[in-house]
């Protein structure tokens, strides 16, 4: 519901700013152009984006997610050591954390929401220390090659789509690093209240 | 020879040859997840129609640029362009809306600008905050979900102005 109010904000302000600035001969256009521009994008990216889907399935088939899950078991053991008493839990976190890193979303929002179920067991509607670690984490991006945004930026003509993947990995990381610190510093003030 | 250029080549050999020694039908796999690839495609064109026209109208009415002076100041003190500042605004609440606003950013300065580059970066660095809160506190059942929202969103916050920096160190901001 809230993207109805994004577009109808967008293209209602669009109009008002067309009538003020007398540029609505170039917001008439844009709309028809925009409209056009969008089947223009998707075919232009569907190729990179197929492409990219095949490769991560590949990975997938090959068993790489499940030996990334095996190594990213320690680490999220110390990070969520009461979730990890509960070796399902622990093993649901872990697949979600490397098909996130495999940019498999559709793989890895099930089964982050399974370790969350199992986590919010007994809670009663408050989420936990570690549940809002779990979600914080999920709503930061850790995925390795970021094949959308390198279709998108094929389509708009760029011959190296994945020379920002370097920038891509630094910028995720500070942003993880950042999450994770807020959610420790965060859930400590509160306890001290 | 720039080292990016390995990347695409050595991923898809490597992973071609390292299945075919697990005895994994490594074209099946690829043409099926081609295939979902597709099946991807398909479900956000319609959204990228009406997210498109929408932007399309708002950079083309001035809105746009009045938005970003707005955010202008704000943005100059974290070193972000301000060009970015509605990228940063839809990025959390919606993932296709997002890749209408970066794309348009993308097509009007280049994909190779300091902002165009700015914003794939950004794109790849944070997730749809917003809507990843929601699906996993509303199937799990849980209210109160405590800071969350305000980590989730500092993590956010973190990443555009490290998508800018990142982007500077090893591009230039030319």
């Amino acid at each position: 519901m809230e993207m109805a109010w994004v577009w109808t904000g967008m293209v209602t302000l669009s109009l008002a700013f067309g009538l003020l600035t007398g540029s609505l001969d170039a917001v008439a256009g844009a709309a028809l152009e925009g409209a056009r521009n969008a089947i223009d994008l998707s075919l232009s990216m569907a190729g990179v984006l197929c492409l990219w889907s095949g490769v991560m399935e590949i990975m997938n088939a090959c068993g790489l997610s499940a030996s990334l899950a095996r190594l990213f078991r320690p680490v999220l053991r110390r990070l969520l050591p009461e979730a990890a008493r509960d070796p399902e839990t622990l093993a649901a976190v872990s697949a979600n954390v490397s098909a996130n890193l495999l940019g498999l979303g559709n793989a890895a929002t099930p089964l982050g929401i399974r370790a969350a179920r199992r986590m919010a067991r007994g809670c009663g509607g408050t989420a936990s220390d570690e549940l809002c670690l779990l979600v914080v984490l999920n709503t930061a991006s850790i995925q390795l090659i970021p094949a959308t945004i390198a279709s998108v930026r094929a389509a708009a003509g760029c011959g190296t789509p994945f020379d920002i993947l370097p920038a891509v990995w630094l910028a995720s990381a500070l942003s993880v690093a950042a999450g994770l610190t807020a959610a420790r510093l965060l859930s400590r003030g509160g306890r001290r209240r | 020879m720039n080292l990016s250029s390995l990347v695409v080549p050595v991923l898809l050999a490597g992973v071609a040859v390292y299945g075919l020694g697990k005895r994994v039908d490594v074209y099946a796999a690829l043409t099926h997840g081609a295939e979902e690839g597709l099946s991807v495609l398909l479900r956000i064109i319609p959204a990228l129609v009406g997210l498109l026209t929408a932007v399309s109208m708002f950079r083309a009415s001035g809105a746009m640029e009045w938005l970003s002076g707005l955010f202008a100041p704000a943005l100059d003190f974290l070193g972000i362009p301000p060009e970015a500042a509605p990228l940063m605004l839809v990025r959390p609440v919606s993932g296709n809306g997002a890749l209408a606003v970066a794309s348009d950013l993308m097509a009007s300065h280049g994909p190779d600008s300091y902002v165009g580059r700015v914003a794939a970066v950004m794109l790849g660095s944070t997730e749809t905050t917003f809507y990843t809160i929601a699906v996993y506190f509303g199937s799990a059942g849980i209210t109160k979900t405590r800071h969350t929202v305000p980590a989730a969103l500092a993590a956010d916050l973190t990443g555009f102005a490290a998508a800018a920096l990142a982007v500077r160190l090893f591009f230039g901001s030319g």
